[in-house]
């Protein structure tokens, strides 16, 4: 016998009317004024609510996630925020306020330091520090939206929703609410007949609201060529040498950084020299970085999808509808969540980081401060659920292959890019991550790693190249590290005969072991010199903001 | 407050011979240097001068310089270098792009 049924399954779905017909006062049909706006969020927010606020790695929710601080905290309180970038003083505010206590995030970036205060504080409670793809995947799961805030471009009168090229998060978010009775709140920078495109349809949109200013968004992707020292141009020699050319890599994403900055600054040119063109970097799924533009002028680039776009890139994009993800009103889509899971399927990953161990495990964890990881962990591992192959994968497999078993297996090359020693003489390779101390202070459960040293394949430094996948164990694993960290503790403590014998089998690789003069490691290699050059490149359809404009 | 360092190393038993000129690398930046590669007779040996803005940094010298010495087959070489604060990674590339360019003047 069933001791008990359930009668009600509509739980979510009667408490979301409630919300609607409490409010209903406050809209005309879906516009809410922003004299109204402060009163609908105490309205419709009750205590304890999960509420998910659109903050990007460009892309704000800003006026709403503002307004929210302003709510009173009799009323609403105990919040708990999904979110993925804390980038701004005021999605802290709501938690020094007592409106928010428990959050779940990726990054905290700027505010991290802040962040690490309030926790130690107690006023905020920090469930997991994600990456992309898992938050917005447990949006779906157990971190479903009870209200959304979002930002977009513009709104017709019905809620129709345009996000401008940065759609970035936003997908996501508004599935997983609208789908599970929860209610959507859009910022749009301007109220409209028509909207250019209808990136979410008005079904899904509870109310909109016109914000007094355009939504915040940052040129995070933005490097100035005139920063890329010659230091970056030979390591970025030694990628496109040594990796790219070996592995006929096709299909990829680049981190954001000087160091692979250079790398796309040198396809045009050194990479050109070498025969490479249409043999590399095909594919990429990256954000559309202005020190790109010469690749793909000079045909390198076939395909780019994106996770965001980037400020002053509009024009541009729009003229190059074969390259990018472009909709039928011609501007840019884009799109984190799909950008991330192409990645998973990508061949090669390439980016930064601040400190790696001797096992190769990789951190941007610095003390004092809580940063979270964002992208890079996902694009940064091998991808166990890949079954088609490549060159690239197949060959990486077979190195890293060491006979446990005969069922042969591709891998994805995880690739991180460093100088040996960062700014003021600080180390990157390091005998024990900052993360562990992290973990301490912040009594987490794991130090945050960015990269594991599993997921590794090879480690670049201006010393040269290390492939851990050729190492027969863990020992001459970690002397293929310290054989690549320059006059660090870390490098200075290799043992000599270890590091000769792992060069002589082609484990570590100098620049003169790959035929690279270094001589040639100077920037007059780089297709554009300054941001003047990319607009030159562009045709004059690049248009870089204010503050990288010296001309 | 400049530091002088002066470092002197024996030369390689069997030198890449006849060295001739000198050359240069680098520019006067901060976070760089400039490098001066002259073959000086010196009986054999060879001998480094650092003038560093950097204080504080003399066994990192000596371990960037130890290895630039292990990796050349060079005697009576006097090197010369003004460092505005480079890290080991520049200071490397600089020496390595000198040498190879007083090499290629020895093979001439």
């Amino acid at each position: 016998m069933i001791s008990e049924t359930f009668t009600d399954w509509a739980t979510l779905k009667a408490n979301r009317h409630k919300r609607l017909q409490r409010a209903s006062r406050l809209a005309k049909g879906k516009i809410v004024s922003s004299a109204d706006i402060i009163k609908l969020l105490e309205t419709v927010i009750e205590p304890h609510d999960r509420v998910c606020i659109e903050g990007n790695n460009q892309k704000h929710a800003d006026y709403l996630s503002r307004c929210l601080a302003q709510v009173a905290v009799e009323r609403i309180h105990d919040l708990h925020i999904v979110q993925s970038n804390i980038a701004l003083s005021n999605h802290l505010d709501i938690f020094e306020k007592g409106i928010a206590r428990r959050l779940d995030f990726c990054y905290s970036g700027e505010q991290g330091a802040r962040m690490a205060r309030l926790v130690g504080e107690g006023k905020i409670e920090v469930g997991a520090i994600h990456t992309y793809l898992e938050l917005y995947g447990r949006y779906f799961m157990d971190l479903t939206p009870r209200v959304c805030f979002i930002a977009a471009d513009s709104s017709d009168r019905d809620g129709n929703i345009y996000t401008g090229p940065n759609t970035e998060d936003t997908p996501p978010i508004v599935e997983s609410t609208a789908f599970k009775n929860g209610i959507v709140i859009v910022q749009v920078n301007k109220i409209v007949d028509k909207v250019p495109r209808v990136d979410v349809p008005a079904d899904w949109v509870d109310y909109v609201v016109e914000s007094p200013k355009p939504y915040y968004i940052e040129p995070i992707f933005t490097r100035d060529p005139a920063q890329i020292s010659d230091i970056q141009v030979l390591m970025a020699m030694m990628v496109i040498k040594g990796i790219y050319a070996e592995y006929e890599v096709n299909r990829l994403n680049h981190g954001i950084g000087f160091d692979t900055a250079a790398i796309e600054l040198l396809l045009p040119t050194y990479a050109a020299e070498l025969g490479l063109k249409g043999k590399i970097c095909q594919y990429m799924l990256v954000n559309p970085c202005p020190t790109l533009i010469p690749a793909i002028e000079s045909g390198f680039i076939k395909s780019i999808h994106s996770a965001g776009s980037e400020l002053g890139m509009e024009k541009y994009v729009a003229a190059r509808p074969d390259v990018f993800f472009d909709g039928p009103d011609g501007s840019m889509r884009s799109n984190r969540t799909f950008c991330q899971l192409a990645g998973h399927y990508a061949d090669l990953f390439i980016g930064s980081t601040l400190q790696i161990d001797p096992e190769g495990n990789t951190s941007t964890a610095t003390l004092d401060r809580i940063a979270g990881f964002g992208g890079a962990p996902n694009f940064g591992s091998d991808s166990r659920g890949r079954r088609h192959t490549s060159k690239a994968w197949l060959k990486a497999g077979r190195e890293g292959h060491r006979g446990n078993t005969k069922m042969p297996r591709g891998r994805k090359l995880v690739v991180q890019i460093v100088e040996t020693y960062r700014e003021h003489m600080q180390p990157t390779f390091v005998d024990r991550l900052d993360a562990w101390q992290l973990k301490d202070d912040f009594k987490m459960e794991l130090p945050p790693v960015m990269v594991y040293g599993e997921d590794l394949t090879h480690i670049v430094t201006e010393e040269g190249i290390a492939n851990l996948l050729l190492c027969k164990n863990d020992k001459e694993r970690e002397q293929a590290i310290r054989g690549v960290a320059g006059f660090t503790p870390v490098g200075l403590a290799r043992s000599h005969r270890a590091v000769d014998n792992l060069r002589d089998r082609g484990v570590i690789k100098r620049a003169e072991d790959l035929g690279i003069d270094k001589r040639q490691a100077n920037r007059g290699m780089l297709a554009a010199r300054s941001i003047k050059d990319l607009v030159h490149w562009s045709g004059g359809l690049y248009e870089p903001p204010k503050k990288f404009r010296n001309w | 407050m400049m530091e002088l360092l002066k470092f002197e190393f024996p030369g390689h038993r069997a030198p890449l011979r006849p060295m001739r000129g000198s050359a240069f690398a680098g520019v006067v930046n901060s976070g760089s240097l400039e490098v001066l590669i002259e073959s000086v007779d010196l009986g054999g040996r060879c001998q480094v001068e650092v003038k560093t803005s950097a204080n504080g940094f003399r066994s990192t010298w000596d371990a960037v310089l130890e290895d630039f010495f292990a990796r050349n087959r060079f005697a009576d070489i006097k090197v010369s270098i003004n460092d505005f604060g480079a890290t080991p990674a520049v200071v490397s590339l600089r020496l390595d792009q000198a040498a190879a360019e007083i090499m290629e003047m020895g093979a001439k």
